[in-house]
């Protein structure tokens, strides 16, 4: 009797499997459009985890759109003529939080849709406070932190992030990003506001102000940049002495360039990068992203993707399989911005603040930019 | 007397008429006029009919689309079809500074954003606000999540007199229509047939107005966008809020003499109504953030309900809404007019810098002997061939500070090490590179136009007597004005929409006007702002273009021949 409702038991527990097994692998696209930057981000995912999904997957294709910059823009348009070719789009954190308030990213169940981790903890807590937003399923950590020329900062090199704003000890010419976003942090903290008070301070005109005023100080040896690629080029070129950019990019100009450029991560700012899934995809299609985004963010594709750029795996559990770069063949861990060493005094970019003040305070800066 | 002479004149009308005209035929009969105008108009259809594909490809790619973004520039509809009650409610409101509006708008407020968190259109709603004022973006985030809090006081209350109220179906067999109910009941999804779409019971809504209006908006969203089974549903807090609000408001009595399904449960309720704890929709707001009780919100909403609305142009000119009429922003943040003037300053000096420089190129290539010129012509259209952003980003290594420009100057040593020329990321940067990328626009009408000039006048103007100067100034240089008009138009316009080599080599100097539309349109997705820029830019384009005409004459405008 028992052997029988056993029997009884796993058959239907086998026939239920099958059936969402069909349900899962017979009605899903065979293409996906994936949205990406471009250059050594883009290809360090397609070799961390969208080429080995292909292979796993016979018959699948992907293809690359490298529209990420413009992707909240693009998938507005695609909305509004209702024809969304996109299937899974990589954008920052700030760029999810809009596209779910515009109502143009899917609301996204984390422990439903992503795996856990090999311990069994679930995908929430996994990914923990990373998860900014209803739709983003975060990839990776990265920071904007400042390089310096070594040859050009003399026997001294800067130590601390207002040694930027030091034009005595450390004359020429800075790159910093055409937008208020993490300037003006940098502009209050080196003007002697205290960090936890950064952004009460920055709410209110007179603080913004001050921000302005500081960076006035520097204005005149500024070289403003809009791509992720021109503070590498100018630091190469030895145009500037110091420059703000993302630190995967230092990364190679440093290790992979070999240039003399040093990185300076005192306040660095953490940022996050991920996957959103447009609103309003054809049931086969979203299944077939649905399992590849549950593949690709699972522990060991995260932590793969660190063997080809220096940005940290957003998932907890990912954090101790770091490896070796995959073709320098040096170890990733200390090139990490989450790395404890480099980590000492970070900001985490406050994406409820700038979502309020974005537009006053980009109008200010512009402005200030403009005089 | 009169009648005579009429009566002759319309003789001789008649017979002139025979003589002369009389209706000349054409083959077939018809009046040979008749018949001409009939092929001309034929042939004129003929015409239309080519050149109709290329008519109704450019109207419907070029002038519909421009005409669809220009649009947004007043179009403004999201604050009234998102709020539509709060804007009517408001209209009460005086408006005044240091106040804030009374109680009926704060309970629209919450039906509103009760109904528009469903849909997830507050956030939507919140970011189009926020352009105008700061914080209005988490304001409506937050308020999405605390509306939920709001509605349960009345939810928990109804649940807690009676457990007829949390299920889903009862709520439907009071509401639903027999025959509705009759069908839903059938309906089985896994079918494939849609689901029948809900119906009210007759009579139902003369006796709880409110419930069933708002029910017929939840049956819609359940049944229409979340593609659920309505009859299990149950229904959003709103719903309960509604109803409490029936039974003890103006249809109260109505309910009394209610027999119905259900009537047992609504006369309990009714009676239970009257003492139930209320909610007190202001307060409730303040809690969630303290800006709803202040005024700015308030105005700000005021200010853009209308469906349409002037304040895109306002922001574009650096002006804006306040509660006495459009003002001047703060003096911190005016930039559009800079940005205007910018742009139409440097597109002048980027036409003249290319009449400069094209003249004597197109000059010299109109002058040589074919071969030569063909040679040398291959050398202007190059450019062409290359990628904008390659030719762009070859400048910035050509002339920044460590670049290829300083390095020889200082090496030949024209200026000093220490104080290299900085020719980039300003608007010399600019001009220099706008300037060789639309050089070829310029030396092509005009070698053309002066492909035409016979070299004989040239002769002929020496030969009596006049220097070279003069011949070239009071000859030669007449007959080359219209290349120069039409290599203008084409360099200005061009130049006055241009906008990824400012990005790229402008710096804080160089941008024009099209970098902070293509700000909006891309980061900012304040696109209603960036339309109006684009209006404006467009009226300006068209409004020189109408001064050259006057003063030039677009007739003497050639591109050859």
């Amino acid at each position: 009797m028992k052997f029988t409702t056993t029997l009884l038991a796993s058959s239907a527990i086998v026939g239920a499997g099958t059936l969402a097994f069909a349900d899962a692998h017979g009605n899903m696209a065979k293409e996906m459009t994936l949205v990406s930057w471009g250059g050594a981000y883009q290809s360090s995912q397609d070799k961390a985890y969208v080429q080995p999904y292909l292979e796993m997957n016979e018959g699948v294709t992907a293809v690359w759109d490298e529209s990420s910059a413009e992707a909240v823009a693009k998938l507005r348009a695609m909305n509004e003529a209702g024809n969304i070719t996109w299937d899974l789009v990589d954008v920052v954190a700030a760029d999810a939080i809009r596209l779910c308030d515009e109502g143009l990213a899917m609301e996204i169940d984390a422990d439903e849709m992503l795996a856990a981790a090999p311990d069994g903890t679930s995908a929430s807590d996994d990914f923990g406070d990373l998860l900014v937003s209803d739709c983003f399923i975060p990839q990776i950590v990265y920071s904007t932190t400042f390089g310096y020329r070594t040859d050009m900062v003399g026997d001294t090199p800067p130590t601390k992030i207002c040694d930027v704003f030091d034009l005595e000890a450390y004359p020429g010419k800075r790159a910093l990003e055409k937008r208020p976003i993490n300037n003006m942090e940098w502009a209050l903290l080196c003007d002697g506001v205290a960090k936890d008070e950064v952004y009460d301070v920055l709410a209110t005109p007179e603080g913004q102000e001050k921000a302005l005023a500081k960076l006035d100080t520097i204005k005149d040896n500024v070289i403003w940049w809009s791509a992720g690629a021109d503070t590498p080029q100018l630091l190469a070129d030895g145009e500037v002495v110091m420059g703000s950019t993302y630190n995967g990019r230092l990364f190679s100009v440093i290790e992979e360039q070999k240039q003399p450029v040093a990185m300076l991560w005192d306040a660095q700012v953490f940022d996050l990068d991920g996957w959103i899934i447009p609103a309003g995809l054809s049931d086969e299609r979203l299944a077939r992203v649905k399992d590849f985004v549950k593949f690709a963010t699972d522990t060991q594709r995260l932590a793969d993707q660190s063997q080809y750029i220096s940005y940290g795996p957003a998932r907890l559990s990912s954090a101790p399989m770091v490896g070796k770069h995959a073709d320098l063949g040096i170890e990733m861990a200390p090139h990490m911005p989450t790395d404890p060493a480099n980590a000492e005094n970070t900001f985490l970019y406050n994406y409820e603040f700038w979502a309020d003040y974005r537009d006053d305070i980009d109008a200010k800066f512009q402005a200030w930019l403009a005089q | 007397m009169s009648d005579v002479n009429n009566a002759t004149t319309a003789l001789d009308a008649e017979r002139a008429e025979k003589e002369y005209s009389g209706p000349m035929l054409a083959a077939d009969g018809t009046p040979l006029k008749r018949s001409l105008n009939r092929a001309l108009r034929r042939q004129k259809l003929r015409a239309l009919l080519l050149i109709a594909p290329l008519l109704i490809f450019v109207l419907v790619t070029f002038i519909a689309p421009i005409a669809d973004m220009l649009f947004r520039s007043v179009e403004n509809e999201i604050v009234q079809d998102t709020l539509p009650r709060t804007t009517e409610a408001l209209e009460q409101w005086s408006g005044e500074d240091g106040t804030t509006p009374d109680a009926p708008v704060y309970k629209a407020l919450y039906q509103d954003i009760y109904i528009a968190q469903e849909r997830k259109l507050h956030t939507r709603l919140g970011s189009r606000l926020n352009y105008e004022l700061t914080g209005a973006s988490s304001l409506f985030r937050k308020s999405g999540r605390g509306v939920d809090d709001i509605g349960e006081v009345y939810q928990d209350q109804f649940e807690d007199l009676n457990e007829f109220w949390k299920k889903g179906e009862n709520w439907n067999e009071v509401l639903g229509s027999d025959a509705w109910l009759a069908q839903i009941k059938d309906w089985d999804k896994s079918a494939g047939t849609p689901q029948p779409a809900f119906e009210m019971r007759d009579g139902i809504a003369d006796i709880f107005p409110q419930t069933a209006g708002y029910y017929m908006i939840f049956a819609d969203f359940v049944q229409n966008e979340d593609e659920d089974n309505l009859y299990k549903e149950d229904p959003w807090p709103l719903i309960y809020s509604a109803f409490y609000d029936d039974l003890t408001g103006d249809t109260a009595s109505v309910i009394a003499s209610y027999s119905g399904p259900g009537a047992t449960e609504i006369a309990e309720a009714a009676a239970a109504a009257t003492g139930f704890e209320t909610v007190d929709y202001k307060e409730a707001f303040t809690k969630i953030d303290k800006d709803w009780g202040a005024s700015p919100i308030w105005g700000t909403i005021r200010a853009y309900s209308p469906r349409f609305t002037n304040g895109y142009f306002l922001n574009s000119i650096d002006m804006q809404k306040s509660a006495d009429g459009a003002e001047f922003r703060p003096e911190n943040e005016r930039i559009y007019g800079t940005l205007f003037l910018r742009t139409l300053f440097m597109s002048v000096c980027i036409t003249l810098s290319c009449i400069l420089l094209g003249y004597p190129v197109a000059w010299i290539l109109a002058n040589l002997p074919a071969r030569t010129a063909n040679l040398l012509m291959i050398l202007v259209l190059l450019p062409f061939w290359t990628s904008l952003l390659v030719r762009t980003s070859a400048w910035k290594v050509m002339l920044q500070q460590q670049g290829v420009v300083n390095d020889t100057l200082v090496w030949l040593g024209v200026v000093a090490d220490d104080s290299r020329l900085a020719l980039i990321n300003n608007q010399t940067g600019t001009i220099i590179a706008m300037t060789h990328i639309l050089l070829p626009f310029m030396i092509l009408p005009l070698y053309s136009v002066m492909k035409t000039v016979p070299p004989s006048y040239l002769r002929a103007a020496k030969s009596l007597g006049a220097t070279n100067w003069t011949a070239f100034w009071r000859v030669y240089f007449p007959q080359s004005v219209p290349g120069i008009g039409a290599g203008s138009i084409l360099v200005f316009i061009l130049s006055i929409g241009y906008y990824i080599t400012p990005e790229i080599v402008g710096g804080t100097t160089g941008t024009f006007i099209s970098n902070r539309i293509a700000y909006h349109i891309s980061s900012s997705l304040n696109w209603g702002l960036a339309a109006a820029l684009g209006a404006i830019l467009l009226a300006v384009v068209l409004g020189l273009y109408y001064a050259y005409d006057k003063i030039v004459g677009i007739d003497n405008v050639k591109l050859g021949g």
